[in-house]
């Protein structure tokens, strides 16, 4: 379902009443328990504004009367925003995030709230406090995550598009492995005023459809810089390659690696091949330092995510577990409502900060990640655009990793360089595996180049049709 | 390489504002162990003379002008979600 088939049904005479209230009940029919909460009466009373500004003749927004989903650590009106916790099972936005007010500005009508690993830790949907989301495809599969949810409800034609949000993966690898495009945007460029916060120096929030269109035209609408948000900047407007048709295309030689699954990687050697034959040169990149992208993440993330966790005490809002003293309630609060991948994630934070572990650890990745985005630089010199996989194989198994947090760690080996280098990197089908498992190729550009992302996104899915 | 104790455990859960059982301390213990011998890597690449990046954008000291902006957040909607009020002031428990 894309955001134009939604607006042919309504300049076909229906009504948006109709259009939400449809897209209301496939929300409620949804077996992969992709949404959390599903909003009806806020949403049915913007569709009758709408459909009253049409019968009045009115200028309409870009996406008037389309329904979407939010990642459910996004702040939104008309239901609860819980980021997939205990925590904040009953918290209800005091305000809207500046991505859905400038998504209600043109329109568009939010009809529920989607499924997450809670806080966003995690990458299949599991470490929800309302159980695993499943996979699109394949019911015995995971959705991927964190932003599990948002990738299920658009590939299962629950709504056109959704937001999720990006710290290391979390929008790009859902989409890879349910067979939908999903666009990581350059860091900055859009507002996280009304975000649930997790690593402030890689979070985004971006957008997931079934086509780059549709993508592109959510990109445009949430973009630019917020007064709200003091780390925003803008992105460049137009693709800047000269040339869409003959572009340089740049392989990663260190992703090449036994680690691939086969059938990943013969679908990453079609990409070249295709991409050869219509007229790109295709160049090999050395970024040695990428085989330590995940070990940087992992230290960096866990430190700047247990600083912004530090914020939920049980005291101003969320679950309290009362105790007849302050730091009892808060840490009674805080244990009760955080999922066991929260506090692993908090306990190395905290560590890789402590005095006498900083240098060590928490500088030493920075340092590192200097040279990491050093060697993006380098291989941008050589090429427009970087193409590769986005996850080493397709989804797995539920339950396969959830013994042995590592193992799900190295699932982000391919998606967490772009974040920490904060590039503009999307997700964009490329072939199933013989079982039918999507499999989705990485387009990543210099920061605020999403154009020139989304510009050879569009030619890749003309080749790949 | 260096191991986390369970001691240690104890205490980083207590800065974090954690409450432990043993053995949920002995597994996260044996996880975080796996995890930072993985990180361990990163002592082997030459990082001199390299400066860290701890930010994207170089954005520094971004401001506004200083006027009142309504947001239009009311009072009542900040505070509708603490677990306990009183007169419009969120309740705690005993500080001292």
């Amino acid at each position: 379902m894309t955001i134009r088939d939604i607006q042919n049904t309504i300049s076909g005479g229906s009504t948006v009443r109709s259009v939400i209230e449809s897209a209301i009940e496939r929300a409620k029919q949804d077996t992969h328990n992709a949404l959390i909460s599903v909003v009806e009466d806020r949403a049915l009373q913007r569709a009758d504004e709408i459909d009253a500004s049409i019968a009045s003749g009115d200028k309409l927004g870009r996406l008037a009367g389309v329904p979407f989903v939010a990642k459910d650590n996004i702040l939104t009106f008309g239901s609860p925003t819980t980021a997939a916790s205990s925590l904040l099972e009953t918290f209800e936005a005091p305000y809207q995030a500046t991505v859905i007010e400038k998504l209600e500005h043109e329109g568009a009508i939010c009809i529920g709230k989607a499924n997450l690993d809670a806080f966003a830790h995690g990458g299949s949907t599991e470490n929800s406090y309302f159980g695993p989301t499943t996979n699109a495809v394949d019911e015995t599969k995971v959705a991927g995550g964190s932003s599990g949810g948002s990738a299920v409800v658009v590939a299962t034609d629950i709504v056109p598009f959704s937001l999720g949000t990006d710290t290391g993966g979390s929008i790009r690898q859902p989409a890879s492995f349910n067979g939908v495009v999903g666009l990581k945007p350059t860091y900055g460029t859009v507002s996280r005023y009304g975000a649930v916060s997790m690593a402030s120096s890689t979070d985004v929030i971006g957008p997931i459809a079934t086509t780059v269109e549709d993508i592109s035209l959510v990109y445009e609408i949430i973009s630019g810089v917020d007064e709200r948000d003091g780390t925003t900047i803008a992105v460049d407007e137009k693709n800047t390659v000269r040339d869409v048709m003959k572009m340089t295309i740049g392989f990663i030689n260190e992703l090449q690696s036994d680690g691939v699954d086969p059938e990943v990687q013969l679908k990453m050697d079609r990409a070249k091949e295709i991409c050869r034959r219509n007229g790109h040169e295709i160049v090999m990149v050395d970024m040695p330092m990428l085989t330590h992208a995940l070990a940087v993440y992992y230290i960096v993330v866990p430190a700047e995510l247990s600083s912004n966790l530090a914020r939920y005490d049980g005291i101003k809002y969320g679950t309290q577990i009362k105790s007849d003293n302050l730091v009892e309630t808060y840490k009674n609060s805080r244990s009760a409502g955080f999922m066991d991948e929260n506090k692993r994630r908090i306990l190395i934070g905290n560590y890789v900060l402590s005095s006498g572990y900083f240098d060590a650890y928490y500088k030493k990745a920075q340092t590192v990640r200097t040279m990491l985005i050093a060697e993006y630089a380098k291989a941008f010199e050589s090429c427009d655009v970087l193409l590769g996989p986005v996850t080493p194989t397709p989804a797995f198994s539920i339950g396969e990793k959830t013994a042995d947090p590592l193992s799900m760690y190295l699932a982000d080996t391919m998606t967490v360089g772009e974040s920490l280098a904060g590039l503009s990197s999307l997700s964009v089908p490329a072939g199933v595996t013989a079982s039918g498992l999507p499999i989705g190729l990485q387009i990543s550009a210099p920061m605020k180049r999403d154009f020139d992302t989304l510009a050879f996104a569009k030619q890749w899915e003309i080749y790949n049709d | 390489m260096n191991k986390i104790s369970a001691e240690e455990i104890q205490k980083i859960a207590t800065m974090s504002a954690l409450s432990l059982s043993d053995d949920s301390a002995a597994t996260l213990g044996s996880e975080l162990n796996d995890i930072l011998g993985y990180v361990q890597q990163l002592e082997a690449v030459d990082t001199d003379g390299v400066e860290p990046t701890y930010q994207l954008t170089g954005l520094s000291n971004v401001t506004r002008p200083d006027e009142l902006v309504d947001y239009k957040v009311s009072n009542e909607a900040l505070l509708q979600n603490a677990p306990s009020l009183k007169d419009n002031q969120i309740v705690v428990p005993k500080v001292l």
